[in-house]
């Protein structure tokens, strides 16, 4: 054993100073080449998609899923999941439509409401995979269901109806739609703001998982919350953010799909929970945590937006979408893994 | 063991720590009992013992995590109880646990600041000086002679004894006055052993005390200065290395009377001519040290 470790020591490679091969160990290259092949694929495959009509819709449609997908990354760096995240988009847009059209409120309150709301959900998802110390994945299986059935049942109990109807007559619309529904033209493409909201939300996450102490400490906790502990990082403080962060996101993303359709219905989100998880694990993020990126996450939300319309232009069935990402996860995970040895994280 | 009156300990007359007869029970169960140490600014008491012997039962008392049933615990001459580890670290008490406290994905420097980051900017802007950490973390490696490449490098990437040393190197930046190390040496191979020994030493040329955990009396002797032995949670004595010869000390460690017995069981099994048996018997021939 001596013999051996001394060997090591001396034979073990030197650490790699070359710039390129640094870059090539980033979390987010491997969606980076994966979305630069989506691209050039259906650019020269189909006529449409590399038109400012076509990138319209396709930023459109990568947009919500990335908002989501990159809190959902965060939270996966620091080693939790998150399957109510789908239906919380859902529960916060129905929260406005029958605080509106059914009460009455105003809208601004009844959004403020909706916020507060589903920030508690989040809290209580942290604060229950903390104090009983159950993997969050049945946690959050648990609010998901619990989430999905307030949904249907009070939505319909209130309003007998399973969507909501009549949003654009409420008093003080005009004034919030803007926010997160408006849309600007470019050439023939309509571009809306949540891609706007995509970029700032992928831009303060990478800031503060990469440089300040609160992203230091989900890496940490993701890592190996025990040592973390140990030199006094706040696990508690940490997780509980974690899990209202990805809350305040679903909030987000339940007031763009809101205020763009002027709608929502009562099963708004349910089943898009594994998407976010594919988009960040195809971005980069390890299942185990402690590891993956912002950005990785936002272009994996960036190829599922393309796949999605690029099937559609290319007259593709598209039932095969899931196939596609099923395959797309396979290959991340495999890539991750790889990377996770050359890191040399044991565990 | 009484309060050192020789010439070289002069500087240190007053010792960091002491411990007085302590114990700990858990129930009915006597873990530890009539413990008696003293640890010295400048210098290493080793605490040498076999598996179950209590060392880590004492450790965690020293350290903050176990509150002792009985005896006393002097900071600087005066009685303390420590509530806490958390207590035990703010008067500079640091221990380095064998897990390390680590996160292996994450980049030297960044484990090197966890949970005590250093930032600039105020309000929302306030931000991690990376800039800062790397240089400093670069620099306290340098100074205890250990040459990482890239502080950039997953800590995971470091061979065992770096990373042991880096997460020393954190605890003496981080200010303690006493440095107590868990078995640091027990899962490193001939070569990072003495990387980490050499680290002890001048850890303690630095003027912390050092409380080394081992069961290796190989490497405890050549740098500790008082030896504290423990077996099955009572104390064989404190002896100061003047006192007491490296086969001495092992012979101890391994209970003379079992080793005894141990030997002539073995001869039985393998025959009187086998390498182990002769290597027993010579341990045995060691005069055990009087107390």
């Amino acid at each position: 054993m001596t013999t051996t470790d001394i060997v090591t020591v001396a034979t073990r490679r030197p650490v790699e100073k070359h710039p390129f091969r640094r870059f090539l160990a980033r979390p987010e290259i491997g969606a980076l080449v994966a979305a630069l092949a989506v691209m050039i694929f259906f650019s020269v495959y189909t006529k449409n998609f590399m038109t400012l009509a076509g990138a319209g819709v396709w930023l459109e449609s990568a947009s919500t899923f990335g908002i989501m997908a990159v809190a959902v990354a965060v939270l996966m760096i620091g080693g939790e999941f998150d399957l109510s995240a789908g239906v919380m988009t859902g529960f916060s847009a129905l929260i406005v439509g029958v605080l509106t059209t059914h009460y009455g409120l105003s809208v601004w309150v009844a959004v403020f409401i909706s916020l507060v709301t589903v920030l508690a959900v989040g809290a209580l998802n942290g604060f229950l995979v903390m104090r009983t110390g159950l993997p969050s994945f049945i946690v959050t299986l648990g609010t998901f269901f619990v989430l999905a059935g307030i949904d249907l049942a009070l939505t319909k109990a209130i309003t007998g109806q399973v969507s909501i109807q009549g949003m654009t007559k409420v008093p003080g619309y005009d004034s919030i739609q803007p926010l997160f529904g408006a849309s600007i033209q470019i050439g023939n493409g309509t571009f809306y703001i949540s891609v706007l909201w995509w970029f700032i939300v992928t831009a303060i996450a990478t800031w503060v998982l990469l440089r300040t102490r609160a992203g230091n400490w989900v890496f940490a906790v993701g890592g190996a919350q025990h040592s973390s502990r140990q030199v006094g990082v706040p696990i508690m403080k940490t997780k509980i953010g974690l899990f209202m962060t990805t809350a305040g996101a679903a909030w987000l993303v339940g007031m763009i799909s809101l205020f763009r359709t002027s709608t929502v219905q009562a099963n708004t989100g349910v089943g898009q929970e594994f998407i976010y998880i594919i988009c960040a694990v195809v971005g980069g993020c390890l299942l185990t945590g402690g590891f993956g990126s912002a950005i990785g996450a936002a272009l994996g939300a960036l190829i599922y937006g393309m796949v999605f319309q690029g099937i559609t232009f290319a007259q593709w069935d598209t039932n095969w979408l899931r196939t596609f990402l099923g395959v797309m996860l396979l290959l991340a995970v495999l890539l991750n893994h790889w990377v996770r040895l050359r890191a040399g994280g044991s565990k | 063991m009484s309060t050192p009156t020789t010439a070289e300990t002069v500087k240190a007359v007053v010792p960091i720590i002491e411990v007085r007869n302590i114990g700990k029970r858990y129930g009915a169960i006597n873990a530890l009992s009539g413990i008696s140490t003293s640890v010295f600014a400048g210098q290493v008491t080793c605490v040498l013992g076999d598996n179950g012997a209590g060392k880590s039962t004492f450790i965690k008392m020293l350290a903050g995590s176990h509150s002792p049933s009985e005896g006393e615990l002097l900071l600087d001459g005066k009685p303390v109880t420590f509530s806490s580890p958390r207590a035990a670290l703010d008067v500079g008490i640091a221990t380095v646990y064998q897990d390390l406290a680590v996160v292996p994905l994450m980049p030297v420097w960044r484990n090197f600041f966890l949970g005590s980051e250093m930032t600039k900017g105020w309000g929302p802007f306030r931000r991690l000086d990376v800039k800062a950490m790397k240089r400093i973390t670069n620099t306290e490696l340098a100074n205890m002679g250990i040459d990482l490449r890239d502080v950039d490098q997953p800590i995971g990437t470091l061979s065992g004894g770096e990373r042991q040393c880096v997460a020393i190197a954190r605890a003496v930046y981080f200010g303690a006055r006493v440095l107590i190390l868990d078995e640091p040496t027990a899962a490193l191979g001939v070569k990072q052993s003495g990387v980490v020994l050499r680290y002890i030493a001048r850890s303690r040329d630095k003027g912390l005390g050092v409380v080394f955990i081992t069961h290796n009396p190989h490497h405890a002797y050549p740098v500790g200065d008082r030896f504290l032995l423990l077996n099955r949670g009572t104390s064989l004595g404190t002896y100061e290395k003047k006192d007491i010869t490296i086969s001495e000390l092992t012979g101890l460690m391994a209970g003379g009377a079992e080793l005894d017995s141990l030997t002539h069981e073995l001869e039985r099994t393998l025959g009187a001519d086998s390498s182990i048996v002769a290597e027993l018997q010579q341990e045995v021939a060691t005069e055990r040290p009087s107390r």
